[in-house]
């Protein structure tokens, strides 16, 4: 196999080459500075900060997803956080499962929250997911088939813009209603939390937060090496004139809905691997992930780093959440009106985000010298 | 559904097609008949249904009545627009509408006949034969020079001319265009006639129009509409001395 000509292919432009070896970089050496270092040691990277990188690094992926659809398609789903949260609970049952007889309550099979309630068996959509395997499925099936049928729906009937956004907004938010919901058997407003192991390793373990840390990088690069393949081939230039003008498109004898469906299905996937990756490092998941907020979220990290690039939405999920990390430490409540005049700045100065500033930049020094030169010949 | 009359040489057949939105009769019965290789104009005022006409043969509007033959065979008003489009029937609108943030080529590219699928598109590879294809039509309407430009980069000529291209690249029965001389310059109004009276060796080409002297230009048979349906056709000369469309331009 050879690797190199579909490397040269792939990664064919500057940003996503950087991109692919800061992340590579980063997923390899934090978790070893975490376990080869001592602590105090200069070098030594803390348990807590992987644990903090690591769930960026999921974000990263999430943010990947949308703007797949967003940049490149057009559809700017406001509710991409459903499937995030989707394939969170998926893994979440998963772990829930590996509990075991370890619950308060110490029932072998019921997780403690079904003990509370009085359930005396377990609900027929609980079944399998003590298998890794069959968890493993569950976390790419379930966002990937709920997507298919939203999709199919929204999409057949022509079902754009505005409309759309508001749609999956009005989607993220009944399925946050339902999980609040405790007789709908994932744990009510409490989620799911208290997790052991996984797949028999101590979740809580240096070694068990390095693998993860490392998965959730290597997913990162999977998932960018596969929305890179899309848009590089001619389906992705398809995308792009939905996006510019779909009915042109349509008229060019391209079925429009297809296509849309193919990306929105693919993304919804990708966000429930960030979010099954995102759950085990934070130890928790419940139905505040379904919130429209953090939908909206997701939104503004990619219009900070740049739409329609990949690696711009990569850098804004990292950027804005290391600025959230640190902003909601020092000014609490500055937080929000910092988050909203980045966005509000991006949008009216940087309209290819950060990563468009590089090429801002570079085309006005262009212009400057251009002009010089014109002056110069003029004289 | 009743056909009265199919005539086997007619490449595209409307007949009786009436179309209305909330009482407003876009459409009221018209007729037309076109003919392998012929370039057609058709001119009318405005609201004369130039513009639903193109709509219901190429599936956006489902009329109320009437039938829309094409090849003598196929009656388009049972398909919708993706497989009107692949069937072989091109639209060129008003406003050129080429994929602004991909270059002249992967436009052709996009517009280039064949798998249009999801799956194909993404396992796609150029051949040799489709690129050769590209470079003809590049050639054909003078952007050779601009093959790796930005389409929203090129001059209001330049994208109607690639548009048509795009179009060209299909090979297609019958091409429909929609006001192509609207805000070019002198110079490339009369070029695009060329390129017409060329293209119309080969495909069947309708071309809806206000400018006159254009239609001078292309020296073709013409049809006029008024309020949705066929008011005179033949030769411009012939139309312009005809007492019913003088009326109907002078009356407005």
């Amino acid at each position: 196999m050879t690797l190199g000509p579909l490397t040269r292919t792939l990664l064919n432009d500057r940003g996503s080459q950087i991109l692919m070896v800061s992340v590579l970089a980063m997923t390899v050496l934090i978790p070893l500075c975490n376990l080869a270092f001592p602590e105090g040691s200069a070098l030594h990277v803390s348990t807590y900060m992987v644990t903090l990188l690591g769930k960026y690094l999921c974000y990263a992926l999430l943010a990947l997803a949308v703007d797949l659809i967003w940049g490149y398609c057009g559809i700017l789903s406001l509710g991409h956080g459903a499937f995030f949260a989707l394939g969170g609970y998926a893994m979440g049952m998963y772990l829930m499962r590996q509990i075991g007889d370890r619950g308060v309550y110490g029932d072998p099979v019921l997780p403690d929250f079904m003990v509370f309630l009085n359930w005396q068996e377990l609900p027929w959509f609980w079944y399998g997911f003590d298998n890794f395997a069959f968890a493993a499925l569950m976390i790419m099936l379930v966002p990937g088939v709920l997507a298919f049928l939203f999709g199919w729906l929204a999409f057949r009937s022509r079902v754009t813009g505005v409309y759309l956004s508001i749609i999956t907004q009005a989607l993220t938010y009944a399925l946050l209603l339902a999980f609040f919901r405790n007789d709908m058997g994932f744990g009510g407003n409490n989620g799911l939390t208290d997790f052991k192991d996984i797949l028999g390793f101590n979740i809580q373990a240096d070694g068990t937060r390095a693998v993860l840390f490392v998965l959730s990088g290597v997913a990162l690069m999977a998932g960018f090496l596969i929305c890179k393949a899309i848009v590089q081939s001619k389906l992705g230039r398809v995308l792009i004139a939905v996006r510019d003008s779909e009915s042109r498109t349509r008229f060019l004898g391209y079925r429009v809905e297809h296509f849309k469906l193919f990306v929105f299905v693919v993304s919804a996937v990708l966000a429930g691997i960030a979010g099954a990756l995102y759950v085990p490092q934070v130890g928790i998941i419940n139905p505040g992930e379904f919130s429209p907020v953090n939908s909206i979220e997701i939104i503004i990290w990619v219009a900070v780093g740049g739409r329609g690039t990949l690696y711009g939405a990569v850098v804004g999920a990292l950027v804005v959440n290391f600025a959230k990390t640190y902003f909601t430490g020092a000014f609490p409540e500055l937080w929000l009106f910092l988050l909203g005049g980045l966005f509000v700045i991006s949008t009216l100065y940087l309209p290819k985000g950060l990563v468009g500033i590089i090429g801002q930049v570079r085309n006005r020094l262009a212009a400057r010298s251009a002009t010089a030169q014109t002056l110069k010949t003029s004289e | 559904m009743q056909i009265k009359h199919i005539d086997q040489n007619a490449i595209l057949y409307l007949n009786g097609v009436s179309v209305s939105f909330d009482g407003f009769k876009a459409l009221n019965s018209l007729s037309l008949f076109l003919e392998p290789g012929e370039l057609r104009a058709i001119i009318g005022p405005n609201g004369a249904g130039k513009t639903t006409m193109m709509d219901v043969i190429t599936g956006k509007t489902k009329p109320d009545q009437g039938d829309v033959i094409y090849n003598g065979t196929v009656d388009l008003t049972r398909f919708d627009e993706a497989a009107i489009a692949n069937m072989g029937i091109g639209r060129k609108f008003q406003k050129p509408t080429v994929i602004e943030s991909l270059t002249v080529f992967e436009n052709l590219e996009m517009a280039l006949a064949g798998g249009r699928g999801v799956f194909a598109s993404l396992f796609h590879r150029l051949k040799a034969d489709q690129r050769q294809r590209i470079e003809e039509i590049l050639l054909l309407v003078d952007l050779q020079d601009r093959v790796g430009h930005l389409a929203g980069s090129l001059s209001h000529g330049q994208k109607q001319w690639l548009e048509i291209g795009m179009l060209l690249i299909q090979k297609p029965g019958v091409l429909l265009i929609d006001e192509p001389a609207a805000g070019m310059t002198d110079i490339e109004t009369e070029k695009t006639a060329v390129l017409f009276k060329r293209l119309a060796k080969d495909h069947t080409l309708v071309v809806v129009e206000h400018d006159m002297d254009f239609i001078k230009a292309l020296a073709c048979k013409v049809t006029v509409l008024h309020e949705g349906s066929v008011l005179a056709e033949g030769s411009l000369e012939q139309v312009q001395n005809n007492e019913k469309v003088i009326e109907v331009y002078l009356g407005r």
